[in-house]
């Protein structure tokens, strides 16, 4: 006979109650991991995208609302591609680079795909230089990585990564990596779009985005073979550093008026909003963790104290003190606590695992530390609501033993 | 040695005294195997608590040896019952979730005794009072002649000096009674102190003494014990 042998077996000979006051701890935890598991990984991602992406400014028509910054292109309004002339003569300070974007749905070997028009750096730094001005300003001090192409990172596999390309001729074609993999396509491979062959100088990794469904060709091809004329859907203006981009959004304005002007701030605003929210929800499930939860456990320990009254009379009219009374309620609340936040942090983590892609549109995997605090959350609820009863079985009356009750 | 000095138990319900026990002066010498008799309502349970250290009297003190019982902290009382008082009880108060054998090991437990020692002690104990093929048996699954055996078993699991019973025979069929009577003659046999409280006098006749215990005033009862096993 040892201690816990005493609690597991009451446990398994009463074990309705203790069921439903565990349940309401596991649900309650469930509700937490889960939120809090897909609030994490969203607000990772929206701070992998301000890492990656927060220097950037996209040129839009006026009229679109956007989403997803990887989609930015894929809407059907389009403005003059004259404006990347224009942004590229304007000596901005810190812009290191500028990539314009015209989409197009195509068949791809019978598959759906997405045609990209880019204009490659080389062509823009051809445009400068036919100007004879330079492109860009330096933006003195900026410590900032750069972000775009340049003479000695010019692969074209950097696309996906750099967002911009320093070459690309007339029939040359980038594969994003989903359909490249679909459809078997590798560098050098010949390749009909638009009644056009092109030949695939380079596939890409994949970034699990909208680029991965795409392929890229030059620009003025993809407007020539789709009849847009000279138009795009949008310009990605890459700057050095947030506070470039930040300045940028006034300048732009004024010398564009007849786009819209959108940070990857502003793209992401709805998701960091969502994460508040989520944030704010994992408390109010950690409030009702500790009301209901606290409550059902109270209630079901009570009712264990009064159900097992002649039990306690008897073990302390054979020696049990009543510290020893009190740890044998609160051992075994501990335990249905632990059980209550383990299960419920298995439980979270797998509805977390379904509910990130579908809902928020992240990716997520089980976050270990959540478990400890999942467990000790319910460990200390369950102490806290049992340590009143714990107390009340500690003082009941010894001579209960010798009545009927 | 069990005495009690000048003890008195009064209850206070609602603004009204209710005195259970009446001052009393009692000795208990060791070996002895005392009944106790009386009416209900009589003050007996309120006796046999204050005797098991569980009901602390309104006046007076209670001895086992030289120590004042009442004088101790709760907890060393606890200790003090774990030691030296052995209990049985009219309706056996078996736990019911745990097997014959770990009813049996609560007391060692309680003492402090490693599972190994309490599994020989309790194997030992339950054999001795016929039970070696219920040991893994729950209460439920036993009859009620053999829940008092393992109460009994219980009982003697810290080997107590003494023993306090209510109303052992009270729930028994004649032939368990007659068991549970020849046992404690047992008991008293090998030096065990007895106190029983109960409403049977054929079962109060076996002790070596009576007291009559009516509207909280005890009192002897002359009588010649009747051996059971004779």
């Amino acid at each position: 006979m040892t201690f816990t042998s005493i609690i597991w077996k009451e446990l398994r000979e009463r074990p309705t109650a203790m069921i439903t006051s565990v349940l309401s701890i596991l649900l309650g935890v469930t509700a937490l991991v889960a939120i809090r598991n897909v609030s994490v990984f969203s607000e990772q991602e929206v701070a992998g995208k301000l890492d990656t992406l927060g220097a950037n400014v996209l040129v839009l028509p006026k009229g679109v609302t956007l989403q997803d910054y990887y989609a930015a292109d894929m809407h059907e309004e389009t403005i003059p591609e004259q404006h990347v002339a224009e942004l590229a003569l304007a000596g901005l300070t810190g812009v290191e680079g500028l990539s314009p974007k015209l989409c197009v749905p195509i068949k791809l070997q019978e598959k759906s795909a997405t045609l990209t028009g880019i204009l490659p750096q080389a062509d823009l730094q051809t445009m400068a230089a036919w100007q004879g001005g330079r492109l860009f300003k330096k933006h003195v001090g900026c410590k900032a990585k750069i972000n775009v192409a340049n003479a000695q990172d010019d692969a074209p596999e950097a696309l996906a990564r750099r967002r911009t390309i320093q070459e690309l001729h007339d029939h040359e074609a980038v594969i994003g990596a989903d359909i490249a993999g679909t459809l078997g396509l590798n560098t050098g491979d010949a390749v009909d779009m638009l009644g056009e062959t092109f030949t695939v100088i380079a596939t890409l990794e994949p970034t699990g985005t909208i680029d991965d469904t795409r392929v890229f060709a030059h620009l003025h091809t993809v407007q020539r073979l789709a009849g847009a004329g000279e138009v795009v859907n949008v310009i990605e203006v890459m700057g050095c550093c947030e506070d470039v981009a930040n300045g940028l959004v006034d300048q732009l304005g004024t010398m564009l008026p007849d786009t819209r002007i959108v940070t990857i701030a502003n793209v992401v605003e709805t998701q960091v909003s969502i994460n508040r929210m989520m944030t704010r929800l994992s408390y109010l499930f950690l409030a009702i963790l500790i009301a209901v939860g606290g409550a059902s456990m109270a209630s079901a320990m009570y009712a264990n104290v009064m159900e097992r009254r002649r039990e306690i009379g008897t073990l302390m009219a054979l020696g049990a003190t009543r510290r020893f009374v009190t740890r044998l309620f609160l051992v075994k609340a501990g335990l249905l606590g632990l059980a209550g936040g383990l299960g419920g942090y298995l439980l979270g983590s797998g509805l977390a695992l379904v509910l990130g892609p579908n809902f928020a549109g992240v990716a997520v995997q089980p976050i270990p530390s959540l478990a400890l605090i999942a467990a000790g959350t319910a460990v200390l609820v369950s102490f806290a609501a049992s340590y009143f009863p714990a107390r009340r079985a500690a003082g009941l009356d010894p001579c209960l033993c010798f009545q009927e009750v | 040695m069990l005495r009690l000095e000048q003890v008195s138990k009064v209850y206070r319900k609602r603004g009204e005294e209710i005195a259970a026990l009446q001052t009393t002066n009692l000795e208990i010498a060791d070996g002895d195997f005392v009944a106790i008799i009386g009416p209900s309502g009589s003050g007996k349970t309120t006796l046999l608590s204050t005797l098991g250290g569980m009901l602390a009297p309104t006046t007076g003190k209670m001895w086992i040896d030289d120590q004042s019982v009442y004088d101790l902290p709760v907890a060393d009382r606890a200790r003090l019952r774990q030691e030296k008082i052995g209990f049985v009880f009219q309706t056996f108060n078996l736990v019911p979730y745990l097997t014959a054998r770990e009813n049996v090991s609560i007391p060692m437990y309680l003492a402090g005794m490693t599972p190994a020692a309490q599994r020989e002690r309790a194997t030992e104990l339950l054999e001795s009072v016929g039970l070696a093929e219920r040991m893994e048996h729950k209460p439920s699954e036993l009859s009620t002649g053999q829940q008092q055996r393992v109460a009994l078993a219980r009982t003697l699991a810290n080997n107590p000096d003494l023993i306090l019973a209510d109303e052992p025979t009270g729930n028994l069929d004649p032939a368990s009674r007659q068991m549970v009577l020849s046992y404690f003659e047992k008991f008293n046999q090998t030096g065990k102190t007895i106190v029983m409280v109960t409403h049977d006098i054929a079962a109060a006749r076996t002790a070596k003494r009576m007291l009559n215990l009516s509207e909280g005033v005890l009192e002897g009862i002359p009588h010649e014990p009747v051996l059971k096993s004779a």
